[in-house]
């Protein structure tokens, strides 16, 4: 055999090749494991911030009432996503129409972090963006770090249609408050109206011979029938169980009032700590304890779950309104596509049954350091028209900001639906603060830790309380994120 | 010829270091720096704020998680990786039965085709696979618990990535799954420029399957076991847990934080948080793991070299 002695390895030579090697990839070693590091700051900070190249303000007039400079150049990032491009195209053409010299530069991409990121950091994000998406920039951030433009401007100009009502007068109610952080100003401007709650088939309960159930005892009787049937009673989205609060939080409302989850929005010490809270976790802890979840659910994705529901292996889904799109190949024609108010406990609770969940989505922002904001913010008005609103809902069956839109246009079965249920609700619409200001603790911590978990029947309601109480409370210690509290 | 050898060495290589200390080193300079900022990611402002960084992640539950995490991915899918891949390439080319007639060293029956098997992993993307594999595991409909169905295990319905303590080894199945093929053929190849008379002695001398394997084939493919150990562990570290991670635990990793790795957690803080400056300052723990486990593999590694 040829091995060599190692007894005098300064004298044999490949004992010393093998010390230098060591050293030559120790060397190649960190070659390999800088660039693990450096993809970050690939986006580090560029040029200056230079305000100095702004488009000049054009003049203002009936028909441009917020000054657009009608020869300057207005760029527009959408998200592209379940709502697809096309309604915003539309747009970008009256946009166009209107200021014939111009010609808006259009894109529409599902990575918005990633292209924008930079561009915030140079100083030269676009005009508009929709930012939306898995990759949607953290607005506590954008808003704290003052890169956005205040909207007061476009809300109180005049209305596309209307010259006598100004835009915030023909908007659904809260919109403008969901696109405030804390004081006066109106960073967001929410573009799609969403309804969340519990989504069935009209079809399949009415198999079963029952109603949508109004108080819990209701809801477990109708699972049991369900489950007699080989049917689960529930499922949601194992993988992301922070799609729960879709109906939990409004049950919670209903219970308790609304001053329960303003409380729990404002982080308050033991807000979680309510009995409306226990009374909810647990009402839904009974689901799990009696077998009424559709077996695997934990280890589900939002898809799977949706699948799963829209082939009758459950009854009930926790969603919101864009589920109608999303599953559009997966509801079948007849399904009877529905949404309702969450179910309640009893008749003791503090709201009526109907009390939901609705809120803006598709948040759109103009930048602060953006050339064109009155050309963005122009671009918004158009956007909030009656006939561009016509056109987002038929298109792409969910409501907009835009109060009202719906006449004389067909509604889809689910739509249809959340108009009904919004009708119901009346004043009685919830819009619970936390999944668009604390983000990873709506998420993570409570969805994924606490919700999930309990749901899984891994912790008690009691645990899952406790849990989730000490998260807020650490959010609410938390310097490194930005703090709100309901006006 | 001694005179001006080391003005020619710069000479050569003075283009490519110039543009590695560019494009690598200064960014990886910068990343530290960053890592002393508030920097959000969002925005071009930020300032000084000293060692805040690092004591907050220190007392950061989720970081240490992440970094228990990447440990156990770093220490243990090299040597479950290494060892099956060794175990194959073994069986593929020395440790079939003697044949009349054939050579006297070769792979078990069909073993040529075994090798395209095992390599095709490696021919599709790290995403597809993982992809792939969230079916799989789908409780629900997945291909895992159908079989298990099929073979009348009822009983047995894990749920596989929704269930804590499962889904980090369902994870790391999958990584495993995905690699293991490269590494036969990288085995193969060392095996193959063993001198089979060395194999011929050893049978000569009776030696059976698991001596030729741990007195022959292993001390002579040390070198290529060494550098396959850093080369996974630096992948399980890193990119390739990245993605599975990612995309099959998505959102936070994993129930209860059960799969969370040290760079997933370094793109959610930069990408996801707008907290760029404390990614960079995880980015900087990962570095120094990374750094660590590739010294101590070297170190642990180190043998006397054979020559044949």
């Amino acid at each position: 055999m040829g091995s060599t002695s190692a007894q005098n390895p300064e004298t044999n030579g490949s004992a010393r090749v093998g010390r230098r090697d060591l050293i030559k990839r120790s060397a190649a070693l960190g070659l390999i494991s800088v660039p693990t590091m450096s993809f970050l700051s690939a986006c580090a900070s560029g040029g200056g911030s230079d305000n100095g190249d702004k488009a000049k303000e054009g003049k203002k007039t009936a028909k441009n009432p917020l000054g657009v400079n009608d020869t300057a150049q207005m760029e527009f990032v959408l998200f592209d996503g379940g709502f697809g491009k096309e309604y915003a195209e539309d747009a970008v053409k009256i946009y166009e129409k209107n200021f014939p010299e111009v010609k808006v530069k259009f894109s529409a991409t599902q990575k918005i972090q990633s292209t924008l990121q930079p561009r915030f950091n140079q100083g030269n994000p676009p005009d508009l963006i929709d930012n939306s998406g898995a990759e949607q920039m953290d607005m506590g951030v954008l808003v704290g770090k003052d890169q956005l433009a205040d909207l007061t401007p476009l809300l109180d100009a005049p209305s596309y249609d209307d010259p006598n009502k100004k835009v915030r007068d023909t908007l659904r109610p809260g919109i403008v408050e969901m696109g405030q952080f804390d004081g006066e100003k109106v960073w967001i401007m929410y573009y799609a109206y969403t309804v969340y709650g519990v989504w069935y088939s009209q079809k399949a309960l009415d198999s079963l011979d029952e109603q949508y159930p109004e108080t819990w005892d209701q809801m477990l009787a109708v699972c049991e029938k369900a489950k007699k049937k080989g049917m689960a009673g529930w499922t949601y989205a194992g993988k992301y169980p922070y799609y729960l609060p879709f109906s939990l939080y409004p049950m919670i409302g209903k219970v308790g009032g609304v001053e329960v989850l303003d409380a729990i929005d404002n982080l308050e010490p033991n807000a979680w700590k309510h009995p409306a809270v226990k009374a909810c976790f647990d009402a839904y802890y009974e689901l799990y304890k009696k077998g009424y979840v559709l077996k695997g659910t934990p280890g589900l994705d939002h898809i799977q779950s949706q699948t799963a529901w829209a082939q009758g292996k459950a009854l009930f889904i926790p969603n919101g309104s864009w589920v109608e799109n999303e599953s559009a190949n997966v509801i079948p024609k007849d399904f009877g596509l529905a949404v309702s108010a969450p179910t309640g406990i009893d008749s003791s609770d503090k709201l009526p049954f109907g009390t939901i969940w609705a809120s803006g989505g598709e948040p759109f922002i103009v930048p602060a350091k953006a050339r064109n904001t009155a050309g963005g913010m122009e671009q918004l008005r158009i956007m909030l028209s009656e006939a561009s609103s016509k056109n987002f809902t038929s298109k792409v069956k969910s409501l907009t900001a835009y109060n009202g839109g719906t006449d004389g246009i067909t509604l889809t079965p689910g739509l249809q639906s959340g108009v009904a249920a919004l009708e119901k609700a009346g004043q009685n619409v919830v819009n619970p603060r936390l999944q668009d200001w604390y983000v990873q603790l709506q998420k993570e911590k409570i969805g994924v830790s606490g919700l999930g978990e309990m749901m899984a029947g891994r912790l008690t309601p009691a645990e899952a309380i406790k849990k989730i109480q000490a998260f807020a409370d650490e959010a609410a210690k938390d310097t490194s994120i930005k703090h709100y509290k309901h006006q | 010829m001694q005179h001006g050898k080391y003005r020619f060495i710069v000479g050569f290589l003075a283009v490519p270091l110039g543009l590695y200390g560019l494009f690598v080193v200064w960014p990886f300079i910068q990343s530290i720096y960053y890592s002393f900022t508030d920097w959000t990611g969002l925005s071009p402002e930020f300032k000084m704020v000293g060692f805040d960084n690092y004591e907050r992640m220190l007392d950061d539950d989720i970081f240490w998680k992440s970094l228990q995490h990447s440990l156990l991915f770093a220490l243990l899918l090299p040597l479950v990786t290494l060892s099956f891949a060794l175990f194959l390439a073994f069986m593929i080319n020395v440790g079939g039965r003697r044949r009349k007639g054939g050579p006297a060293i070769s792979g078990v029956r069909g073993s040529s085709f075994y090798k395209i098997v095992y390599f095709f992993p490696q021919v599709l993307s790290i995403a597809i696979v993982a992809l792939l594999f969230a079916f799989a595991y789908n409780p629900d409909s997945g291909a895992i618990n159908s079989i298990l169905r099929g073979v009348g295990l009822d009983s047995i319905q894990p749920l596989w990535l929704g269930d804590p303590n499962l889904a980090l080894w369902a994870v790391m199945a999958v990584i495993v799954w995905s690699t293991v093929g490269f590494f036969v053929v990288l085995f193969s190849a060392g095996m193959a420029s063993i001198p089979a008379d060395l194999y011929e002695a050893a049978l000569l001398d009776g030696a059976g399957r698991a001596t030729t394997f741990f007195r022959v084939t292993l001390p002579l493919l040390w070198d290529t076991v060494q550098s396959g150990w850093v080369y996974m562990g630096i992948l399980a570290l890193g990119a390739e847990s990245f993605a599975v991670v990612h995309i099959m635990t998505t959102g936070p990793g994993g129930p209860d934080y059960s799969t969370t790795v040290m760079v997933l957690y370094v793109y959610q803080k930069a990408f996801r948080d707008g907290q760029a400056a404390y990614a960079t300052t995880i980015g900087v723990a990962l570095l120094i793991v990374t750094l660590a486990f590739a010294a101590v593999v070297m170190r642990l590694g180190r043998r006397e070299r054979l020559e044949f």
